[in-house]
């Protein structure tokens, strides 16, 4: 009874979803390119669908031969990735639209990448974990080139083939390490193993540092955060977004059941690690950012100092660290979504712009969008009472909680230092002399999820219990 | 089993001289040829140990296509082998002291040199031996049945290496002529033929 219908229908969101990027793939071919805005829109929809299908039925439990898991914080993961790609497919049109290179593929390809992120998410083996990872990877290295005929794009999506296969190469030979040492590759083979007091072998800690380290490049966490800004800045703005929000999410819920999963045992051992990564990337976040022009490489800034907040929940080990890690990052895919929207709508003469500086002076101009990027900014910066505050509260209590008093400290200091950067942008929009004015926005996707992005920050600020709570039965779900 | 001790030393012998040919010879064409030599007889020697799966694949993974897409870089570049040769000497000491390097870790890990409980064959002891087992068969048991999930989500990922290929090279060029079977075999030949009344010394 390996493969049986119960396999089936725990995997019934992936199932969909597989089929329907298959459906749509045909559909395009057959269609050409006069089909892109329908494979589009249907590949979103599907999407959405498969969200949808994570809750109704909610299942849990096992499947095909205890290699893929299912409980409350997968689908919570999995369906904060496949709300954030839905929205960045919707995002893309009038930019690739623009750039001449608005082709049905790139939908599917970040479907297949979507579902790439829901098997990493899913995984309960290390095998598992590879082929997911691999598959979201490979199709992310496609849609960073995807705009190919400009040069930067093709530089950053040659980058992040690059350094990307130096990490899966280094998660690959920490795995092989580990199945050496513990005698097998499911999750529940190796915390078996390193239960029984061999814990302390020094092959199974080297494993456990190249593991974290090839998954600490896919999070970009400090020192693996090299390739950030150069890709962020270089891909195409609407793939930018995508890379801020889907790849992180999946990648640190990965970590999250890697490291509180299979290496419980050895938790004293990656807790220096990952505060360690966590402190430098609060710090790198924070400084790296400050002279940054371009908006979209400030961005990719600041997505590293929030992984090291990220990080931080991580590190305290706790189901309250988890808990604040689910409630941090889905607000910060919320406003990640909101900025990015925002700069898809800066354009001039209908060309877009990406430079700080072009902001000047929106406040008078734009009042709307000023206003819209200026909640953004607030709440990323984590001023009270806006929903980036209450993230880092929760992420800095559950560190207290777990004595790690110093890294906390150091988190509130770098969120100190970032906030100039924020706050920057918003001294530029409202008290700048008037650049030449920034184009009126039509009305268009991006202007609706800028706006959803705004209300639901507001929400989040005014009442975040509800999220909270989503949050906390998520966490349950890893510590049962 | 004398036979199969031969068969061993004449295959070894083949892959040995081949792989320094490899280096050595002069044409890169010829490199390439005999480094599918050397693939042949490295694959004669796993069918020897009984690892005919692992033999298999070399032939068709190696051979079939690292081996010709080399040949086909080869033939498609103009290298220069004087030129790549020009720092040799220089380069010498490294390369040995990285060869002297590989070769002590396989003896250690062979246990020809200071044999402990994590040699190959210290390890090899506590698992099957490869020649009983049917390996393909047994590779195929687990393949459909316990990796299933694995082998789907591997064809998923050759799929997106697939449209991304096209994605990123495939340029629809204009102006370029296809051949329309559909509309050659529906013309008839009223479209075809016109039947021109010519008159005399005037031509067409």
């Amino acid at each position: 009874m390996i493969v049986g219908l119960e396999n089936w229908a725990l995997a019934r969101p992936e199932l969909f979803l597989a089929a329907a990027t298959a459906l749509l793939l045909i559909y395009g071919v057959v269609r050409g390119e006069i089909a892109t805005a329908f494979v589009s829109v249907a590949t979103a929809v599907a999407l959405l669908v498969t969200a949808a299908l994570l809750f109704l039925p909610y299942r849990e439990g096992t499947a095909f031969a205890s290699l893929f898991i299912a409980d409350r914080l997968t689908a919570t993961m999995k369906a904060l990735v496949l709300v954030g790609s839905a929205v960045a497919i919707l995002m893309s049109r009038a930019y690739f639209e623009q750039a001449k290179a608005w082709r049905f593929e790139y939908p599917l390809v970040v479907a297949l990448a979507t579902l790439g992120m829901m098997l990493m998410i899913s995984a309960n083996d290390l095998m598992a974990l590879y082929v997911g990872l691999e598959l979201q990877s490979l199709a992310l290295y496609v849609i960073a080139a995807f705009q190919r005929d400009s040069v930067r794009s093709t530089e950053a999506g040659v980058k992040y083939f690059v350094l990307g296969s130096v990490a899966s190469g280094m998660l690959l030979f920490g795995s092989s390490l580990i199945y050496g040492f513990c005698g097998g590759t499911a999750f529940v083979q190796i915390s078996g193993a390193l239960a029984d007091g061999r814990s302390a072998e020094i092959g199974v800690i080297i494993g456990l540092v190249f593991v974290v380290a090839g998954l600490a490049f896919k999070v970009s966490a400090v020192p693996f955060h090299m390739w950030t800004p150069d890709v962020y800045e270089g891909a195409p703005t609407p793939v930018t977004a995508l890379f801020a929000v889907a790849p992180k999410i999946a990648a640190m819920s990965l970590l999250v059941s890697v490291l509180m999963g299979p290496f419980k045992p050895l938790f004293a051992q990656w807790q220096q690690i990952i505060v360690v990564a966590s402190v430098f990337s609060m710090a790198l976040g924070a400084f790296a950012a400050l002279r940054q022009q371009n908006i979209k490489r400030l961005m990719a800034y600041s997505s590293i100092g929030n992984v090291g907040y990220v990080l931080l929940g991580v590190a305290s080990g706790t189901e309250k660290g988890i808990q604040a890690v689910v409630f941090y990052l889905a607000i910060y895919m919320v406003m990640t979504l909101g900025v990015f929207a925002t700069i898809l709508m800066m354009k001039r003469r209908n060309i877009m712009v990406e430079e700080v500086s072009d902001l000047a002076g929106l406040a008078r101009s734009q009042p709307m969008m000023a206003f819209g990027m200026l909640i953004f900014m607030f709440s990323l910066a984590g001023i009270p009472p806006l929903a980036g505050f209450w993230g880092k509260l929760y992420i800095f209590m559950a560190a207290v909680e777990a004595k790690l008093f110093v890294p906390a400290g150091l988190g509130v200091l770098a969120s100190v230092v970032a906030s100039y950067y924020y706050l920057r942008i918003v001294k530029v929009m409202y008290f700048d002399e008037p650049a030449e004015a920034i184009d009126r926005p039509s009305f268009g996707v991006n202007r609706v999820v800028a706006l959803v992005a705004a209300f639901l920050i507001a929400i989040f600020s005014l009442v975040p219990q509800p999220l909270s709570l989503i949050a906390e039965a998520a966490a349950k779900g890893l510590f049962q | 089993m004398i036979l199969q001790a031969l068969a061993f030393y004449v295959f070894a012998a083949i892959t040995v001289a081949s792989a320094a040919m490899v280096v050595t010879s002069r044409n890169p064409v010829y490199s390439v040829l005999f480094l599918i030599l050397a693939f042949f007889n490295a694959a004669a020697l796993f069918l020897l140990i009984g690892a005919e799966f692992i033999a298999m694949i070399l032939v068709i993974v190696y051979v079939g296509a690292v081996a010709v897409l080399f040949l086909f870089v080869v033939m498609m570049l103009d290298i220069n082998l004087t030129e790549l040769r020009e720092g040799f000497l220089e380069y010498f000491p490294v390369g040995a002291l990285i060869g002297a390097v590989l070769f002590a870790e396989l003896l250690l890990g062979v246990g020809i040199i200071g044999s402990g409980s994590t040699t190959v064959a210290a390890l090899n002891a506590h698992g099957p031996h490869v020649a009983a087992i049917d390996n393909t068969r047994a590779i195929g048991r687990v393949l459909y049945t316990q990796y299933f999930y694995l082998f789907q989500v591997a064809g998923l990922v050759l799929l997106v290496a697939m449209i991304g290929a096209i994605v990123l090279t495939l340029r629809s060029r204009p102006g370029v002529r296809r051949q329309r079977a559909g509309e050659q075999i529906n013309r008839t030949k009223e479209q075809a033929i016109s039947v021109v009344k010519v008159p005399t010394r005037g031509g067409v």
